[in-house]
């Protein structure tokens, strides 16, 4: 059962194959027996999940379930959920218990979809290979030496492993497609706003964005129907009708302009993953579309403009974890200040503690004009460059992380290195548009993610480009090794 | 660009994070470093340029002064480490 995407999950619960009840259990019992491989979950939350999959049964029997209804899914740590710890990958908050949900989980609970539990990220999603967890690194399940990406690298590392069929994960410089194209799975970062922030713990407030990673891009649109939507709470929230992004998957890309910028195709990038990609252009040629040359000249800017942007807002939104209110206090402060500088200097993890002081210098007093301002107007030449982009095509696409997942410790002490991970995403966070990774090949025997990027709303569009490829390929579908061997002994 | 401890010193005491003595120099090396890769913004020629905002140009909206949350004070200062008779408690401030 644990090998059914959401597709199948909705159907099978409705022509009663299966009960939400027996489908949840399976896949408590899997995470039971697996995860101590793979870290993905901080929490899980198997009684409370057994009892929305009960309340979800009744549902179905009774004929009125909307379409998620009895699915189980799993959410990052990161959302607030009532009455379960939601730690955000931190020490600060190894003891906070919201007393409220998120709008995203308050939208699936009312989907009635079944939380599995709470998987394992980034420190306040800092990362892109999940090692500054509080937690412990996430491993990936195509090789358990190497990192699945980050900062959702549990929501994508449960997907892969087929420990839940699908996820929430957020997104603020690649912290959903990264992973997704290390672990081969889909995941999809739509357009800022599209999604509500409230009771998603702030990371940058400006570029944070949730969405779903799935195995494919039709189980992403229908996480995507669910999680979408104006919500009055968050004042960033675009104010647009919410829509079934599962109605036009099918339709024809003949005739689609895709723009390939020469810029995503230079230096830094794998030729190993640079052939994949090419492959999946190739393909997308067979199926009607055109390929088109762009140029996104301030491509090179993004990274340091984010590391600007984000860890100024990093700086200002982490002010919160004072000790005084809730999660960590040290103890016996001796004053005031005191309590402030240890309680901080104990929650939080070397690279949250890095990116505060890089945002403090950025914002002190002389220094605003030069950084923060300067990094803001660079952001809007970034989204001129797409702006102009989409003049002429219709969507971007090129490789998502330069290279295929690397190996545990490998980048952990060298921050910029680290940075360059998301050299290809970023751009997307900066300029608010929506961007999503899918599998598209191997190499040495470790997954490559193919990276689409849509003009601003675009997402339904997106998901149908992506729903057309995975029709006419089968890299979705490979599952790790170890995943496959298992599932095939289990199934004599 | 090269951080000094003494700059370090400064940002902590801004951002309230105590930093042990000992990690002090390779915090210092590691803010240095991120703060290279940043200064490539100095020669980007941005003048006239607008900072951005909200990538959509959204505005802030506005809504009725009216009451819309119920009050939950018991159950968030069951989250402060420390509180007594519906109040926060800190280490004592004013002598």
């Amino acid at each position: 059962m644990h090998q059914f995407t959401i597709a199948e999950i909705i159907r099978g619960l409705r022509d009663k194959q299966f009960s939400s009840v027996e489908i949840t259990r399976h896949l408590l019992d899997r995470i039971q027996q697996l995860d101590s491989n793979y870290n993905s979950f901080i929490t899980v939350t198997g009684e409370m999940a057994l009892a929305q999959a009960a309340a979800a049964d009744q549902r179905l029997a009774a004929g009125e379930a909307p379409a998620l209804c009895g699915v189980p899914i799993a959410h990052k740590d990161i959302f607030c959920t009532s009455g379960v710890r939601t730690s955000c990958g931190s020490r600060m908050l190894d003891n906070f218990v919201p007393p409220y949900d998120a709008t995203v989980v308050e939208k699936f609970n009312s989907a009635g979809s079944v939380t599995l539990g709470k998987t394992n990220m980034d420190e306040f999603a800092m990362g892109s290979s999940n090692e500054s967890s509080y937690y412990g690194p996430v491993k990936n399940p195509w090789n358990t030496d190497c990192v699945p990406g980050g900062s959702s690298g549990g929501s994508a590392a449960a997907v892969a492993a087929l420990l839940a069929p699908g996820t929430t994960a957020t997104d603020t410089g690649g912290s959903i497609r990264q992973p997704a194209a290390m672990t081969n799975t889909t995941g999809l970062k739509p357009t800022y706003g599209r999604v509500s922030r409230w009771g998603m713990i702030a990371f940058a407030s400006s570029l944070d964005q949730a969405g779903p990673i799935a195995r494919n891009a039709e189980d992403c649109a229908y996480l995507l129907s669910a999680m979408a939507g104006h919500d009055d709470r968050d004042s960033t929230s675009l104010n647009r009708p919410e829509q079934d992004y599962t109605l036009n998957l099918n339709d024809s890309i003949t005739g689609l302009k895709i723009g390939v910028p020469k810029e995503y195709f230079g230096e830094g990038l794998s030729t190993d993953v640079a052939a994949r990609v090419q492959d999946a252009l190739n393909e997308f040629e067979k199926l009607g579309a055109e390929l088109v040359d762009i140029t996104l000249p301030h491509t090179d800017l993004a990274v340091p403009a984010y590391y600007v942007i984000a860890p100024a807002e990093a700086s200002a939104n982490l002010s919160r974890f004072d000790g005084v209110r809730y999660g960590h206090r040290c103890d016996d402060p001796k004053d005031l200040r005191d309590l402030y500088m240890r309680s901080r200097g104990e929650g939080f993890g070397d690279e949250v503690q890095r990116r505060i002081l890089v945002g403090t210098y950025a914002l002190s007093a002389g220094y605003y004009d030069a950084y923060y301002n300067k990094a803001q107007q660079v952001r809007r030449l970034i989204k001129q460059d797409f702006v102009q982009a989409f003049e002429k095509v219709d969507v971007i696409m090129g490789p998502t992380a330069p290279s295929p997942a690397f190996g545990l410790g490998e980048k952990k002490s060298d921050p910029v290195a680290m940075y360059l991970e998301d050299i290809f995403t970023i751009a997307t966070n900066l300029a608010g548009l929506p961007g999503m990774s899918l599998p598209c090949g191997l190499v040495n025997h470790m997954p490559v993610g193919l990276q689409i990027i849509g003009n601003y709303l675009e997402e339904a569009r997106m998901l149908n480009i992506a729903h057309r490829y995975q029709q006419v390929t089968d890299w979705h579908k490979v599952s790790a090794p170890s995943i496959a061997e298992a599932a095939a002994t289990e199934g004599e | 660009m090269a951080v000094d401890s003494q700059t370090v010193e400064k940002l902590a005491e801004l951002a309230r994070i105590a930093i042990s003595a000992e990690t002090i120099d390779e915090v210092s090396n590691r803010l240095g470093d991120v703060l290279q890769l940043v200064d490539q913004l100095q020669a980007v020629h941005t003048e006239g340029v607008a900072p951005m905002a909200h990538p959509l140009d959204e505005v802030q909206v506005l809504r009725a002064d009216q009451v819309t949350e119920a009050d939950r004070r018991e159950e968030f200062l069951q989250l402060a480490p420390q509180s007594e008779a519906g109040l926060y408690l800190v280490p004592k401030v004013i002598d």
